[in-house]
């Protein structure tokens, strides 16, 4: 899902997809996708003939990006980007106008 | 086609996330030698999975008080897990896809079907579930949760596992 920040691990092998968060292996109740992705995982055992071996799998997420960005976000703002926004917000108080 | 790593995180993350710098002490390797249809393969998601009637949630009532802590503890998932005993917390996703079909995240009906197939030799008989939001450095991550799910994986003669984020 986030295959460059995965590769600076430098794991022995990497199958990236670009599907939304919370679904890496495919749409609900979609077998043949969520099988293929495995399928494709599993493969890179005997595929990958060396370190840091990566493959990007061309499969298109058939939902439009905007309406699947939403899908993924959790119902509420999770307490660490909740933290963070109040300390901007601090800050802005602090500075003062200006 | 060349995977857009950044595509669905917000754009203001992107910094955090394509500028951060992961110390390692060099490329891992592990040979894989058996063939892949006799290989007993286990999957691990971090998508905050648990078994609604017998395991204990991920702590999500902590992380809301100290929102740098992340729950370390890691749960055991049954290869022919009924899609009624699946929960999931986790407070950066939106667990509802999970909650529907397992599949998504922890693909035990695809791997059975490989293993039907004859693709691969087995599915383990138990996967893993942790909870991906953890601190930084993942310490108990390293000292604990790592070592516990190492040692069952080996008791179970696993040969590979597949690492899936969420």
């Amino acid at each position: 899902m986030m295959p460059d920040l995965a590769s600076k691990t430098r794991v022995s092998r990497l199958l990236g997809v670009e599907f939304p968060f919370g679904q890496a292996f495919g749409m609900i109740d979609d077998l043949d996708m969520q099988r293929e992705v495995a399928e494709a995982a599993v493969r890179l055992l005997e595929e990958a003939q060396e370190p840091e071996s990566r493959r990007d799998l061309d499969i298109e997420w058939p939902i439009d990006t905007k309406t699947a960005y939403r899908a993924w976000q959790p119902p509420e703002i999770s307490p660490i980007v909740a933290a963070s926004l109040e300390q901007i917000r601090k800050a802005r108080r602090e500075a003062g106008p200006g | 086609m060349s995977v857009d790593s950044f595509k669905y995180l917000p754009k203001s993350f992107r910094p955090m996330f394509e500028d951060v710098d992961i110390e390692v002490e060099g490329a891992v390797w592990a040979p894989f030698e058996k063939p892949l249809s006799e290989a007993t393969i286990a999957v691990l998601s971090s998508a905050g999975i648990f078994l609604k009637d017998s395991q204990q949630g991920f702590d999500m009532e902590r992380e809301k008080r100290e929102p740098t802590w992340g729950d370390p503890s890691w749960r055991a998932i049954p290869r022919d897990v009924g899609q009624d005993r699946i929960d999931a917390a986790h407070l950066h996703i939106n667990t509802e896809h999970v909650k529907r079909d397992v599949g998504v995240a922890l693909p035990l009906r695809a791997l059975a079907a490989l293993e039907a197939d004859g693709v691969i030799g087995r599915l383990a008989a138990e996967n893993y579930s942790v909870m991906g939001y953890q601190e930084n450095g993942c310490a108990v991550w390293q000292s604990q949760t790592g070592p516990e799910i190492v040692n069952r994986l080996r008791h179970e003669a696993v040969d590979a596992l597949i690492l899936a984020p969420a």
